[in-house]
């Protein structure tokens, strides 16, 4: 704001506060109260048995000092271990989204016979309810009546069926392999649309010039879907920090696979903990805005980027 | 046909194979799984052996499925239309104005993603319990904005903003205001943008399940994965597997011909999109 | 039947008959599906018709994990929408703070249920559920296997082992290469607690935390049962134990893959369905016990229902909830849907025993079914479970063993505890 604004400008903006107020209206009524009431009861010592007068205890859900020991969230080796296997999680299994979403998206972004129909059945699994895909994938997995091993036996892959569920080396790629089947169409979709919007000349151009496809991904493709590609894998990375319905199906309350929403909901719901359950949500909070964080100062996520006339 | 094409051909048929093969793997299975019961669900089949269409019976006799997909396609379409209606004005403005805040709030939309469902339930409650809608469908759509809105407002600023500058300014000239530039210039290139969100966001509201749970109560009122998670076997233990899957079939159908109808959409915006060039 | 009855509710309701200027309406959460739902409304309308009430349904997920937080929810708001909860036998100590004193209305009937749920049941003096139908953990085996291999069914876990690697090892020479000695629940969740309660307490290694509070836990023969569960895994029983849950054990026996299998009585039908290969080769019996000094036990299950403090109509709800669970309430259960009675007397009744004789069987094992430890524990039941579930399955993957896992565990409970239960 160096100069003074033109008049036109100043109409301008305040077209544009027009046209968000109706958004930010409803998401402050549908999403701060309960996110505010989350963040002040991170605050007590409510149970869900009594919700009526919890009492405040300030920061004593995360750390607590009781004189001759520290309690609270931020030293239960629980936690740290649903946060390391969450990260890792979410790193993984983003990685493969991206690969195999964006890799679909460039095969049926080409003309070809069947092209309609293979993109709706490419969609299908994001269309599965997570709780019926983890199902499903429990029981193709499964060591003794899986398909899979069946399937891998009967080509001769494996002589003895493999527990992937259940061993505790293969479980948490056993949810990966789950999750990445049930969610790379939201990647391939969006990059689909952002395929669209890009300058067909670009490629003519690219074309006469004989640059090679690999190149013309890597100098055109990329960089020109890049945006849309950066937002595609902030909302999967926030979603998959929250991943609860798979891995709650898949292997339970396993300490070697639980993930934090697991974590967060062992404490709300079977442990009534309200208290500790909104303190951990605070902090998955938190994770969350550092990965954005650190997708902002690695300038891969840019804000303040606008096309203005 | 030279070689090469040939070549290629025979490649990209064998890429979209691989891809249908991984995406409908799954899907088929429990279709092959729908038409089965008892003991042959721990049998790996890979090809339906019976056609009994009995699960396919039950689940529509036992409960009001019919009427739970209806609930579901109200919810789901209401949710995706609040939330075009919210996010494609909100989009253009963030996307293409510039003013102080602006950031803030793009972050501050991006953080109402970042709270796990479970953890904001009870103050959710509250609020549906206050707007008096409880145990209705309003419930669900009033909810399931909180998990759309974000997301359908940021996907369609980064398209927005893609747009090239030169379509607004040549409106800009010919004196349409901001609300015309919406309608008659930026939505037709934002078709593809709009039916993949618009999908995306669909699928989200359709697939909700732990506000479906909680704030609707009766039978009459209830979306379709609460629907799925109410079968039960003979017994409280039994798993019935055949019926769980027959209705996880039947209830893809709709989406599977929704997308069909909207990746027409996808498609054409790419001769929208061709003349900006 | 059911048309006929609702047909003379309806009509009743509608001449007037029976309905006193102040009939109420309540609403019971019962299963939604199949037969459970169909007794269930069944029942309730005949009540509502003899009373001039009127009667809601709400169905609900049978899935505890799915069930437990709506109903945390609703009480936690102190909603009315639903008078009576139908809860699992680990509840009444989680949600009893919402739920009123039933005593006032069973005229001492309780007295006629089995006394472990009743006792169970009640927290702090009050009766906060009245039992519905119990469950029990069993061993079913394979007739047919044992006597071809002229093996007792098993006293001990011992002799379990033993016979189990004898018959898996001869099975399997014989060419049925998929064939397992032992399946049960490994899955790291509230099954598994029930498994390991039953390892550890028939070895004598006590119930976790005691009724008295103390907690028992770390112990030489607690650690005992639990590394000989461990010594299974791969050996009589698949790796998949570890992630598997009742359906899953059951897949494996039902197609002919087991000879022994610790289940709940639910899997009998089941496995003598029409088209189970498995079908009239199946025994039941109580489970094993740990040493020559050890008990027989089995872990006790099953549901109750409970009449919700906010309630707009706390007595009416309550009667109804002494309907369903009178003699003829579970007696018609019993019959129409095998679901087990929390009553001695009906296990004697020629009538249920006709209609599912293996009831006969099992009287014993429910007559002693053990608690798990969640009347003394109360609201932080969950806590002390998953710490004790996640204790075991570390000790069942390999990861540790059970004496050092235990040692740990106790200090854990001793945290969740605090200064009292």
């Amino acid at each position: 704001m160096k100069t003074a604004m033109p008049p036109q400008n100043y109409a301008r903006v305040k077209t544009a506060w027009l046209f968000i107020a109706p958004m930010l209206i409803v998401l402050a009524a549908v999403a701060a109260w309960p996110l505010l009431n989350t963040a002040y009861y991170s605050l007590t010592n409510a149970r869900l048995s009594d919700l009526s007068d919890p009492s405040f205890i300030g920061l004593r859900n995360y750390l607590n000092y009781n004189g001759y020991r520290w309690s609270g969230l931020l030293t239960s080796p629980i936690w740290w271990k649903a946060v390391l296997n969450t990260l890792w999680f979410m790193a993984v299994s983003v990685s493969l989204e991206v690969v195999i979403g964006f890799g679909v998206a460039l095969v049926l972004h080409h003309q070809f016979p069947g092209r309609g129909l293979a993109r709706v059945i490419s969609l299908i699994p994001w269309a599965i309810p997570a709780v019926v895909s983890a199902q499903i994938w429990s029981w193709m997995l499964h060591e003794q009546f899986g398909i899979i091993n069946d399937f891998l036996m009967v080509i001769g892959a494996i002589e003895t069926p493999i527990a992937w569920a259940a061993k505790p080396s293969t479980a948490m790629w056993a949810i990966v392999f789950a999750d990445v089947w049930g969610t790379f169409p939201f990647i391939a979709l969006l990059m689909l649309a952002a395929l669209q919007t890009l300058p067909a000349d670009l490629y003519e151009a690219a074309k006469i010039d004989g640059i090679s496809p690999i190149k013309v991904f890597f100098k055109i493709t990329l960089p020109l879907t890049m945006p849309a590609l950066v937002v595609a894998v902030i909302f999967r990375s926030l979603d998959a920090l929250r991943i609860f319905d798979l891995v709650y199906v898949m292997s339970g309350r396993n300490p070697q696979t639980m993930t934090i929403s697991v974590f967060i909901r062992q404490r709300l719901v079977d442990f009534q903990d309200i208290g500790t359950g909104s303190a951990a949500s605070m902090l998955l909070f938190i994770i969350g805005a550092l990965v954005v964080i650190i997708a902002l100062l690695t300038r891969t996520l840019r804000l303040s980027e606008v096309n203005e006339s | 046909m030279t070689r090469r094409n040939w070549v290629k051909s025979i490649l990209r048929l064998v890429t979209v194979s691989l891809i249908v093969l991984y995406s409908a793997f799954p899907f088929y299975y429990a279709i092959v799984s729908s038409f089965r019961s008892g003991t042959d669900i721990y049998k790996p089949a890979y090809f339906p052996t019976t056609f009994s269409f009995q699960n396919y019976v039950s689940i529509f006799k036992n409960q009001p499925f019919a009427q739970n997909i209806v609930n579901s396609l109200i919810v789901a379409s209401a949710v995706v239309i609040v939330s075009m209606v919210l996010a494609v004005p909100a989009a253009y403005a963030l996307g293409r104005v510039k003013f102080r805040g602006r950031r803030l709030i793009l972050l501050t939309v991006l953080g109402t993603s970042m709270f796990p469902q479970i953890a904001v339930l009870s103050g959710m409650y509250q609020l549906i319990q206050s707007l008096g809608l409880y145990n209705s469908l309003g419930a669900l759509i009033v909810s399931n904005l909180m998990l759309t809105v974000p997301f359908t407002a940021w996907m369609l600023t980064i398209f927005m903003r893609e747009l090239p500058k030169e379509i607004e300014e040549a409106a800009i000239i010919d004196g349409a205001g901001p609300v015309k530039i919406i309608l008659r210039v930026f939505l037709p290139l934002l078709w593809p943008a709009m039916a993949s969100t618009g999908i995306l966001a669909f699928i989200a509201a359709w697939n909700e399940f732990l506000f479906g749970l909680t704030f609707v109560v009766s039978n009459e009122n209830r979306t379709v994965p609460v629907a799925i998670a109410l079968i039960t076997g003979t017994n409280q233990r039994e798993l019935p597997w055949g019926n769980i899957m027959a209705a996880s079939v039947t209830v893809t159908l709709p989406i599977i011909i929704l997308v069909f109808i909207f990746q027409r959409r996808i498609v054409s915006g790419l001769t929208a999109g061709a003349i900006k060039g | 039947m059911r048309k006929v009855i609702l047909g003379i509710a309806g009509f009743l309701t509608f001449a007037g008959l029976g309905s006193p200027a102040n009939a109420v309406e309540v609403s019971v959460s019962c299963g939604a599906f199949g037969v459970d739902l169909q007794l269930c409304t069944a029942a309730s309308q005949r009540w509502a018709a003899q009373t001039g009430n009127t009667v809601q349904i709400v169905s609900a997920p049978v899935n505890d994990s799915d069930r437990l937080p709506l109903y945390q929810q609703m009480l936690a708001a102190h909603s009315s929408d639903i008078d009576i909860y139908q809860i699992d036998v680990i509840w009444p100590g989680i949600l009893g703070s919402h739920f009123i004193d039933l005593k006032p209305y069973s005229n001492g009937t309780e007295k006629d249920h089995f006394p472990a749920i009743v006792k169970n049941n009640t927290v702090n003096g009050q009766l906060l559920a009245m039992p519905w139908y119990t469950d029990a953990g069993v061993l079913y085996y394979r007739k047919d296997l044992l006597e071809k291999y002229g093996a007792a069914v098993p006293q001990t876990w011992d002799e379990l082992t033993e016979t189990a690697t004898k018959i898996q090892e001869a099975e399997r020479s014989a060419g049925n290469k998929q064939m397992w000695g032992f399946v049960w629940q490994g899955k790291a969740d509230e099954g598994l607690t029930c498994d390991a309660f039953e390892w550890v307490f028939s070895h004598g290694g006590g119930s976790i935390v005691e009724p008295d509070g103390r907690i028992s836990i770390n112990n030489a023969k607690a650690a005992k049962a639990i590394d000989l569960a461990a010594s299974w895994i791969g050996k009589i029983s698949p790796t998949s134990t570890l992630n598997d849950a009742e359906e899953e054990s059951r897949g494996i026996f039902q197609t002919g893959n087991a000879v022994f299998m610790r289940n709940w009585p639910y899997a009998w039908s089941l496995a003598n369905s029409a088209d189970s290969p498995v079908r009239d080769r199946v025994g039941v019996a109580i489970l094993p016990q740990g040493g020559a000094n050890g008990i027989h036990t089995a872990v006790l299950g099953g549901w109750q229902l409970a009449v919700s403090k906010y309630s707009k109509h706390p007595k009416e709800a309550a009667e109804l909830v002494m309907y369903l669970t009178s003699s003829d309430g579970e007696k018609e259960r019993a019959i129409k849907g095998s679901y087990n009675p929390t009553r001695p007397d009906l296990y004697k009744d020629p009538e249920v025993l006709s209609a599912v004789p293996f009831f006969g069987t099992l009287y014993e094992t429910f007559a002693n079914a053990e608690a798990r430890p969640s009347g003394v524990t109360k609201d932080r039941y969950n806590q002390v479970s998953v710490a004790f579930l996640q204790a075991v399955h570390s000790v069942l993957s390999g990861q540790e063993a059970a004496a050092p896992a235990l040692n740990n565990l106790e200090t854990s409970i001793n945290d969740i505890q605090g200064s009292s239960w």
